[in-house]
């Protein structure tokens, strides 16, 4: 329990008969960038809602910081930040106001207070627009001043809830050189979720979460590794005739997709030159890469990360677009 | 200690937004100066007071200033409803103080707001003609607060259970024109068919309204408009405390709605 981070012992949260969260457990070390991928509505954002106090879990324990979420929730939330996935800026008061409420609330002391609020304005280079009101800040300031504001009273472990979410590929990147930066300086534990396959890479683990359950924990490389072999797309003029050509001469499977024939093959730089000087069917494209973690994904749950699940996941879906009609 | 500080920075910050959009104030006075001038105007010439000697112009002044107040604190639950559409209220739900610091801050902040048009209301007295010295007015404070931090308090519980806006302003509208025309701002509580006398006593607006009419008149001048209840005729500081009674239920209610809510 001491040096742990975050952890979670077969923790279930359900609505109704639906289980958001089902039955998962995993653990988070001190000073980790944690990553949750998956879909929208896999359970992500209920997860971080019981370990940030917003919400009870139906059963199973969660600890944060060492404290448990259900019966120590002041020294959970004294431990922690949050970044939300919504807006939660007071978008009539300044940037600099919306610190010092933070400040308050979370007792920073007034001595270091705005010595803390200058240096975390700094850090998401904002100190200049400081007494602007948030009104005039654009989507990327909102989400840095968001960010500045969690790390305002030093949390133990921030958790980051898609932090990333609408915004343009620089601002993305700068983000996350704040949050590796803060790893690497302050030793903060970060816990993130997303769906955005890239971002999850920059993670030191990764827990796959499918319809509230954890499909797979461990490293980028490790989880890449599980797929192993290469991804080999062909397009020919006859993929049937291909297709059973592939499988009666290499044993391999293939899956067709979009015209294409998908089939995967280690070492598959080597495999290349021989397969199309040997090929019968006449090819029209010929593509290789390397496994990806949609690959993993796709492995794992059966299905792409980006459809949407109708099933299972269609209460949050329901929820999330109550909140933005103005729940 | 820390969950002071939270009652003082959510209210501080309640005060701050209202600063920024102090115009809006100019709403919250408007109809109270409608119903002064135009009912007061109109209805002076009319209207006897059961036979004493009060005009009805300073018969209604006291009410309008309950009213304002009133009217003011039961849309303070407004705020609440922004917040949570906004976002902003996640933010304050999981920082580390008490839901009960946080019920206990927008409440002030709503009667704290609730004040200014009250007070700006009084700027009138003289041009209507009302006798009003500055001693009134700091007798008047507290009870006005008073009346402010206990319909605020109504005003958050209800917004504390409501999804939207919408639904908050509707729900609102329903109960302030009800307890307003039932609480003696406009006619005195005497004399009134039963059903409409059980409305005004059960009204705890009617309570908030007579101490403020006793104030402003003086106490021989608004002894036949004091309220009657169960054969008792009710003193200024039993209306006062049925103000508070009704007010420590609300901010109760609210601080046990915050902590029941999802």
């Amino acid at each position: 329990m001491t040096n742990k981070a975050i952890e979670v012992i077969n923790l279930v949260k359900k609505y109704g008969q639906l289980a958001a969260v089902n039955d998962i457990s995993f653990d988070v070390g001190q000073g980790e960038i944690f990553g949750f991928l998956g879909p929208n509505g896999a359970g992500k954002t209920t997860t971080i809602k019981i370990l940030c106090t917003l919400a009870r879990p139906s059963s199973g324990q969660a600890a944060v910081s060492g404290f448990d979420v259900v019966h120590q929730q002041r020294q959970v939330r004294e431990s922690i930040g949050l970044v939300f996935q919504d807006p939660s800026l007071d978008e009539k008061l300044s940037g600099i106001q919306n610190l010092r409420f933070h400040a308050m609330i979370y007792d920073v002391p007034s001595k270091v207070r705005g010595q803390r609020i200058e240096q975390v304005l700094n850090m998401v280079e904002l100190w200049d627009r400081r007494n602007n009101k948030v009104t005039s800040y654009s989507g990327g300031m909102k989400r840095r001043l968001e960010l500045a504001r969690g790390l305002l009273h030093n949390p133990k472990v921030l958790f980051l809830d898609e932090p990333t979410l609408g915004l343009d590929p620089q601002t993305r990147n700068r983000i996350w050189e704040y949050i590796t930066g803060l790893q690497k300086r302050e030793g903060t534990t970060i816990f993130l979720t997303t769906h955005y396959m890239d971002e999850a890479e920059k993670a030191n683990r990764i827990a796959i979460i499918d319809n509230g359950k954890i499909v797979a924990i461990d490293t980028p490389t490790k989880l890449k590794e599980m797929v192993g072999k290469d991804i080999i797309t062909i397009r020919t003029d006859d993929n049937a005739k291909a297709a059973e050509e592939i499988t009666s001469r290499y044993q391999l499977e293939t899956r067709a997709d979009n015209n294409e024939l998908i089939f995967e093959k280690a070492g598959g730089e080597e495999f290349l030159p021989a397969f199309i000087k040997e090929f019968n069917t006449e090819i029209l494209s010929i593509s290789l890469r390397r496994p990806s973690l949609d690959d993993v994904f796709l492995k794992l749950t059966g299905h792409e990360i980006r459809q949407e699940q109708a099933s299972g996941s269609f209460k949050e879906m329901a929820k999330r677009f109550g909140r933005n009609m103005g729940h | 200690m820390r969950n002071l500080r939270a009652v003082y920075i959510i209210w501080y910050r309640d005060i701050l937004r209202f600063w920024h959009d102090r115009m809006r104030m100019m709403g919250a006075i408007t109809m109270p100066l409608l119903f002064l001038f135009i009912f007061g105007s109109g209805l002076s010439a009319s209207m006897g007071l059961n036979n004493t000697a009060i005009n009805y112009i300073d018969f209604m002044f006291p009410g309008i200033i309950g009213m304002t107040v009133l009217t003011s604190a039961l849309m303070g639950g407004t705020s609440l409803v922004w917040d949570k559409e906004f976002g902003f209220l996640k933010e304050v739900l999981v920082a580390p103080v008490s839901r009960a610091s946080v019920a206990t801050g927008k409440v002030l902040g709503s009667a704290t707001i609730a004040l200014i048009p009250g007070l700006i209301i009084m700027i009138f007295a003289p041009i209507i003609g009302v006798d009003f010295s500055v001693i009134t007015v700091l007798k008047l404070l507290p009870l006005m607060f008073l009346l402010a931090v206990s319909v605020s308090s109504m005003g958050i519980l209800l917004a504390t259970r409501m999804k939207s806006m919408e639904a908050f302003q509707m729900i609102m509208q329903l109960l302030m024109m009800p307890m307003i025309f039932l609480s003696g701002v406009f006619f005195p509580l005497k004399g009134l068919p039963a059903w409409l006398n059980f409305l005004t006593k059960v009204n705890p607006a009617s309570y908030g309204v007579a101490p403020i009419r006793e104030v402003v008149l003086g106490k021989d001048m608004s002894a036949p408009f004091s309220i009657n209840l169960f054969g008792h005729t009710m003193t200024l500081w039993e209306n006062v405390a049925i103000v508070a009674v009704f007010g420590v239920v609300m901010i109760a209610l609210a601080m046990w709605s915050f902590s029941h809510q999802e």
